[in-house]
């Protein structure tokens, strides 16, 4: 995790230095200036010093917290990032929710009716949801059940008509906590269509994995010993097979966390949801190089973490790991 | 030396026919194999079966509806967009564009990550080393966001765009191709060509690789279709090719504020993306299942 991490803070520090232009030209913008000015502003950023102090000092103040402030609304990247961070990991969570509920039964039906219609059906639906250009998919629902039936709303978390303060930065934690009646639903209702984008492809993922995990544990011995036992399929499934299935399904939930911030990226730019997603494009639009160096180090580092709280959580499901390791 | 050859020939001919079988025992890869055909004839012989050119604009049929809704016309079959330009013609030559960039990404990201693959399987050591954190280091950005930092350092356009795809497709192939490595290269075949003489290289490409291939085959079919997902993803954010190529992305985005006027002109481009990377997938599968040794036997 370490060297990765010093990795990461190369790749974002040279982002900046290759990247046509500099960012005085952004700060700039249209009116220009001379180029006296201009080398002293780069002067003032530190651009004037040689590329390894710079690094140094780069890393210096990443370990001071300090990941430099945005061009474009002046104030500090780390700040901006986690005010908007809880809206993805909210959509995020409800996605993988939402991926979870309906993948594991649809993955454990397909595998007890393995080779029936319903198998076959329910194969072609989540690869058909794999193949899924979801911004286009986006698009299609903000089509039907926005534009169409008027079911949801086309963007944003919450209505304007709320006012709901904000104190965890989860919307619907922080509609619960105010008294405004009603916000909680709305912002339920905001949620939904984004949700579904964004679980759409782990959703399949997921089915075909749980399925795949499935088979393998239906074969083994223990549980041809729990049928000849005479428990019923429910109990056999329920109770014996899961179990030893969740441990590939965790694995896979755990690799889907970088696809998930991808997905963030597409999905926030369609339903103009104010996260980390539309943040880090828009960054990148207006070269907003502190910002795009300072996100790209904390969504890495995010991805990092969560990835190790997912290794961790393997020891719990299966024992047999944390065993081997303490006989070794 | 002609017997020999002979011999070869026909256990090629044998290999293919055990491909084939197993292959063909799948339904589902077979029609998916079918259609991707289709769509490759359709994007080589895109100037022949087009109706209409690909830019031409009929300003007075403009955002016109398919031909099978009321005040469609037969002619537009696939309905207008909105400067009058035929949205089928658009399509089919946009096969070509999204073709070729998951071709381009495939041939780049699998040379260059089975390359390093093989030399940090077969050397070990700090370059092993080296090699693989740099992979780690790339794998850590989520790849659309890498992609995006990539074309924004480069320049947006098609070709960037596939440039940028393919480096971030790039660890898949180093990690499968030294993991199949590490586990061929204490083999008694390796032994033994190395004993007759054989060089570090001759090893590598000529004793190891082909059979390292079966999953590098099935990863580079599966990255052919993300290929097109992530190409057209780009083209829609506006970093890949830009508006007036019919990119199958591209069209997308230049014709979403239209998604209430003329809903067509969104729809369609994206059952082709769909469609497509769906031909893909099936093939993908059908290609695991009959490369995969463990699941034959059983």
């Amino acid at each position: 995790m370490v060297p990765v991490f010093f990795g990461v803070t190369l790749v974002a520090f040279g982002f900046i230095r290759v990247l046509p232009g500099d960012p005085v030209e952004v700060l700039a913008g249209e009116r220009g200036v001379s180029p006296e000015r201009h080398a002293e502003l780069l002067a003032q950023l530190g651009f004037d010093k040689p590329l390894w102090q710079q690094y140094f000092s780069y890393i210096g103040d990443i370990f001071q917290g300090d990941l430099g402030t945005s061009l474009i609304t002046n104030r500090p990247v780390v700040e901006e990032f986690f005010e908007l961070f809880p809206a993805t990991a909210e959509l995020g969570l409800c996605a993988i929710l939402f991926a979870l509920i309906i993948g594991i039964p649809a993955g454990i039906i397909a595998a007890i009716k393995r080779g029936t219609w319903i198998d076959q059906g329910i194969m072609s639906i989540s690869l058909t949801g794999y193949s899924m250009p979801i911004f286009w998919w986006g698009l299609l629902l903000i089509m039907l059940f926005s534009n169409t039936l008027n079911l949801t709303p086309v963007s944003g978390r919450l209505s304007f008509l709320f006012d709901v303060p904000p104190v965890t930065g989860f919307m619907l934690i922080d509609t619960l906590l105010s008294d405004e009646k009603g916000s909680f639903l709305n912002a339920l209702h905001h949620l939904v269509l984004p949700s579904i984008v964004l679980g759409t492809i782990p959703l399949a993922v997921i089915a075909r994995q749980t399925r795949s995990a499935m088979l393998e544990v239906l074969s083994e011995d223990y549980v041809r010993t729990a049928r000849a036992k005479g428990l019923s399929t429910y109990r056999v499934v329920a109770i014996h097979a899961l179990r030893n299935a969740m441990i590939t399904v965790v694995t896979v939930i755990g690799l889907q966390v970088s696809l998930l911030l991808a997905g963030a990226i597409l999905t926030e730019t369609i339903f103009g949801w104010p996260g980390i997603g539309k943040w880090i494009i828009f960054s990148v639009f207006s070269r907003d190089y502190f910002a795009v160096q300072g996100g790209l180090l904390l969504i890495a580092t995010s991805i990092m973490i969560v990835n190790l709280i997912v290794d961790l959580l393997y020891g719990f499901i299966n024992p047999r790991i944390l065993h081997q390791k303490s006989k070794s | 030396m002609s017997t020999t050859s002979n011999a070869s020939t026909s256990i090629r001919v044998q290999q293919w026919q055990e491909f084939w079988f197993y292959f063909s025992a799948s339904k589902t890869a077979v029609a998916g194999l079918i259609f991707l055909i289709l769509v490759i004839l359709m994007a080589l012989f895109a100037d022949v079966i087009s109706p209409h050119g690909p830019a031409e604009q009929y300003r007075e049929f403009a955002k016109l509806p398919p031909a099978w809704v009321e005040g469609g016309q037969l002619q537009f079959f696939l309905g207008t967009d909105y400067a009058g330009r035929d949205m089928l013609s658009r399509i089919i030559h946009g096969s070509r564009l999204s073709l070729l960039a998951g071709c381009v990404v495939v041939v780049l990201s699998m040379s260059i990550g089975v390359l390093l693959g093989l030399i940090a399987g077969y050397r070990g050591g700090w370059i092993e080393t080296l090699i693989m954190r740099v992979m780690d280091t790339i794998m850590a950005v989520p790849g659309l966001l890498l992609a995006l930092v990539l074309v924004a350092i480069l320049g947006p356009g098609l070709l960037n765009a596939m440039v940028a795809i393919a480096i971030t497709y790039t660890p898949s192939f180093v990690r499968l191709t030294r993991a199949s490595t590490l586990s061929e290269l204490n083999r008694d075949y390796v032994t033994a060509s190395k004993v007759a003489g054989a060089g570090p290289a001759r090893l590598m490409f000529i004793s190891i690789l082909p059979n390292c291939m079966a999953p590098i085959i099935v990863q580079g079919t599966l990255s052919f279709s993300t290929a097109i997902l992530d190409t057209a993803a780009l083209g829609f954010l506006g970093m890949g090719a830009q508006a007036p190529i019919p990119e199958w992305g591209t069209l997308i985005a230049e014709n979403r504020d239209l998604i209430m006027s003329a809903p067509w002109t969104v729809t369609f481009p994206g059952i082709a993306i769909l469609l497509a990377v769906l031909a893909i997938n099936l093939v993908g599968d059908g290609l695991r299942d009959a490369l995969d040794p463990k699941l034959k036997r059983s």
